[in-house]
């Protein structure tokens, strides 16, 4: 240990320090700058969206898109992915339009028991050290295949308590608004503040530590999972509650929008790096992008799609610039 | 100094479990009055990892209020034995006894409860979480309503105490922390008690990323902690830090431990001897090649060199990387490969070039294809018909090394994984060797290779050498250097020292790479 490299060391770690801090900082506000962006937009195209009407309206589809997203955040937290997270939440509705609305405690136990093998999808893939992309895109073809077993066509209908709380209208701002900032509040005081939230995200940041300190990786994975699971059956269930009626195909596009609302949110593929906050920022950045705003563009429906994708990309590339700088 | 042995008699039998209520424990409470009572005592301590043997029936064992120095070269079995200790690895034979009384299901809670503890070579902490939320990992106890405060007050005090102005926020996330800052926070952590008792804590290579005037204050707070009556095991590759600050050395040596004494008992010449093996200076001198000095083949520089020393290879030697594991040897050689394919400042290389991995596994062997297309990669020029490869020219080209280089195969179009580990090194050596390059650079490629296919590629090697190729050739093995006609000793990612062939001796070697004093 030299002199200079004594000195080349203090001059760059304090430096580096506040640099990686302050990009931190920017990164960790680029969602909602994202989504004030889009508000922006549309504010100036629709003035009159800005409403409590507007944005009971505009943000009908966040709730589930939300819940959906928190629920692949768990998953992406333990370094794994869920690619069936899609059909699970058309499974889930379809339970609730029909067995939990004719006979409750079936359609309880099935719901219960489905997220208990979602802990169990957690087990096998820690002790056999599967890949869970494709776990899970083996599961998306079981979920759908039961789904079309309980409702071979579109019907059914939701549980009359479940129409009201979806349909529940509080003063002055507007239901969905209010369920955001529930959800996300909960989820980051779960996952964030709680002295076992550090060691879930522990598992995706330095599995081999943990082993180290004591903890079984094996039961992490496993809570990370049937917190995946839970989530997943509310997203399914608030979808019934707001659509009334179910289909087998009605969750397929959930599977792409979570991940999109886990990265937009600031969360990475790898590394325990997530954000409850942000995952729910990003999911309503994506409800508002998908269709309130560029139908006010006049973007007609067909390329709705490609211009999500656009938004998306443009969202990324942003980030990935700031993370650059931060090197 | 009465009391504190008498602490420790009492938290020795505080802790003791209740379950371990056998014969062994009468023998125990003998020593209790005495208080000098081994901390851990592993005996015939035994592990294999596949056909490598880390360590061969290794008897240690560490006292209260002792700092026990570990040291012994590259894969001496240092880091092996110090897992088994904390109980991530479980000896393959061998008895652990912890305080008198065996431990027939030692684990890493197991050595927690215990008391034992240990900051391992390569950082543990959760680069995504706080540096409090990392001291949180380790205490299963903090929890509750203000875990948070009481997990930062934790690790700031413990910081303040080892690192008086160490700059570091218990809410800094460990990611941005400078590799030094990380460093201080894991072996602060390992400090900081909770509910567990704190007896021994293993420090395996704490100073490495540390500069002088830390590595300074940590050492001294090693001191005062022994001085109250903790335990330590100091790992160190920097002589004087142990011989300064340990109580006892131990030396280990190819997986067995070759000398304990109490540190005075030792001086720098004599660890380095111990560590070296006596039988260093009797060593079978290979055949003297004679070194004409050919054209220039490598010239090149380290990037964090200061002084003017660079490396220099001539057609038709063989050159000497050496020093310790990591040192920057495998950044020289990858940079060599990457200037000759675009310029680069420091570095002129006048001949294609070829490397051989030496983890063969990720960096080698192409796990899907043949034995004979692994070996033709690297002269798909030479094997092309046309814009087609001939598989003709192709089974030419494996047959040809097949049989120079004895690949133990029936069919070189079976699959490189029907190689055993030492037949899939040569293969790479093949792929090297069959190519146009003039310089082959070997990244310690010998690791984990039996030694009857050492000694052919050995001859191999000075074969192609004598023929115009340069070799430049990272080994962690010392003896390998023989083969050599110069080596260079790294240490810090510079070269340290320039050895001759006539003046090559193990021992210079570990002088010049574990020379702290320069």
């Amino acid at each position: 240990m030299t002199a200079a490299s004594l000195e080349t060391r203090l001059k760059a770690s304090p430096a580096g320090g506040g640099a990686a801090a302050r990009a931190r900082m920017l990164r960790s506000l680029l969602p909602a700058l994202s989504l004030a962006l889009v508000l922006l937009a549309i504010a100036w195209l629709n003035p009159r969206a800005i409403s409590y009407f507007g944005f009971t309206l505009m943000l009908n589809l966040a709730i589930p898109i939300a819940l959906a997203t928190i629920a692949q955040m768990f998953v992406i937290a333990g370094n794994e992915l869920d690619l069936s997270i899609g059909t699970f939440v058309g499974f889930v509705g379809c339970v609730t339009a029909t067995w939990l609305k004719d006979a409750p405690l079936v359609g309880i136990a099935v719901l219960l028991g489905s997220i208990g093998v979602y802990a169990l999808l957690g087990a096998l893939i820690h002790l056999r050290n599967l890949p869970s992309i494709v776990v899970t895109l083996g599961m998306s073809f079981v979920w759908q295949g039961l789904a079309i077993l309980i409702l071979p066509k579109p019907g059914g209908k939701a549980p009359d308590w479940l129409l009201s709380l979806m349909a529940f209208k509080p003063p002055l701002i507007p239901f969905p608004i209010i369920a955001a900032l529930v959800i996300a509040t909960v989820v980051h005081i779960g996952l964030m503040r709680t002295s076992y939230g550090v060691i879930l995200r522990g598992s995706g940041g330095n599995a081999a530590a943990l082993r180290r300190a004591g903890w079984s990786l094996l039961r992490t994975k496993i809570v990370l999972f049937a917190l995946t699971g839970l989530f997943g059956v509310l997203s399914g269930m608030a979808l019934i509650g707001i659509t009334t009626s179910a289909d087998a195909n009605i969750g397929n596009g959930y599977t792409l929008l979570s991940i999109a609302g886990v990265i937009l949110g600031g969360g990475e593929f790898v590394g325990g790096r997530v954000s409850p906050i942000g995952a729910v920022i990003g999911a309503l950045t994506l409800a508002l992008a998908a269709s309130p705003l560029l139908t006010f563009m006049h973007i007609p429906p067909d390329w709705q799609v490609a211009a999500n994708g656009a938004i998306l990309i443009i969202v990324l590339a942003a980030r990935v610039l700031i993370s650059r700088k931060e090197r | 100094m009465a009391t504190v042995a008498a602490g420790i008699a009492n938290r020795i039998s505080l802790s003791m479990p209740k379950a371990n209520t056998d014969t062994r424990l009468d023998g125990a409470a003998k020593h209790f009055g005495a208080a000098n009572i081994d901390i851990i005592r592993l005996d015939g301590a035994e592990k294999h990892f596949g056909a490598v043997r880390a360590l061969g029936g290794v008897d240690f064992h560490v006292g209260a209020g002792e700092c026990v120095g570990l040291v012994g070269h590259n894969g001496a079995g240092k880091s092996t034995l110090m897992h088994m200790v904390a109980g991530t690895l479980v000896p393959d034979s061998g008895a652990i006894t912890v305080r008198g009384s065996a431990e027939r299901d030692y684990s890493v809670p197991r050595a927690l409860e215990l008391g034992i503890r240990c900051v391992f070579q390569e950082l543990s902490l959760c680069p995504n979480l706080s540096v409090a939320e990392n001291t949180r990992i380790n205490h299963p106890s903090l929890i509750g309503f203000g875990w948070r405060r009481k997990a930062a007050e934790l690790i700031a005090a413990k910081l303040d105490e080892i690192f008086p102005d160490h700059g570091i926020s218990a809410s800094d996330i460990a990611g941005d922390l400078s590799i030094g800052r990380r460093q201080m926070v894991e072996v602060a952590r390992a400090f900081t008690l909770t509910e567990d008792p704190l007896a021994l804590v293993i420090l395996d290579e704490p100073t490495s990323s540390l500069d002088a005037h830390t590595a300074g204050q940590l050492l001294a707070f090693v001191r005062r902690f022994v001085a109250s009556g903790g335990s330590c095991i100091l790992i160190s590759h920097v002589l004087g830090e142990v011989l300064q600050n340990a109580d006892r050395i131990v030396v280990m040596r190819d997986g067995k431990v070759v000398a304990a004494d109490a540190a005075s008992a030792f001086d720098r010449d004599r660890l380095v001897a111990t560590m070296g093996g006596a039988e260093g200076h009797q060593r079978t001198a290979a055949e003297t090649r004679k070194a004409e000095a050919g054209p220039l083949r490598v010239k090149a520089r380290p990037a964090r060199q200061q002084d003017g020393k660079e490396l220099v290879a001539r057609a038709g030697e063989i050159i000497g990387l050496a020093g310790l594991a990591g040192h920057g040897q495998t950044d020289l050689l990858l940079a060599i490969f990457a200037a000759a394919q675009r310029a680069r400042t420091g570095i002129e290389v006048t001949a294609p070039v070829a490397l051989v991995a030496g983890d063969r596994q990720s960096d080698g062997i192409f796990p899907q294809w043949s034995i004979a297309e692994n070996i033709g990669i690297r002269s798909l020029a030479l094997l092309r018909s046309g814009l087609l490869i001939s598989p003709q020219r192709e089974a030419e080209l494996a047959d040809f090394w097949k049989n120079k280089i004895g690949i133990r195969t029936p069919d070189m179009n079976n699959n490189i994984y029907s190689l055993s580990g030492g037949n899939q090194q040569k293969a790479l050596f093949a792929r090297a060797l069959g190519s146009d390059a003039g310089i082959v650079l070997m990244d310690d490629p010998m690791r984990g290779v039996d030694i009857g296919t050492k000694l052919e590629v050995y001859d191999l090697v000075r074969e192609e050498a004598g023929r115009g190729r340069t070799f430049l050739w990272y080994t962690t093995e010392t003896e390998e250097l023989d083969n050599c006609d110069h080596v260079y000793v790294f240490k810090n990612g510079r070269i340290v020292a320039n050895l001759g062939r006539d003046e090559l001796t193990e021992e210079k070697i570990i002088q010049s790479s574990f020379g702290d004093a320069a």
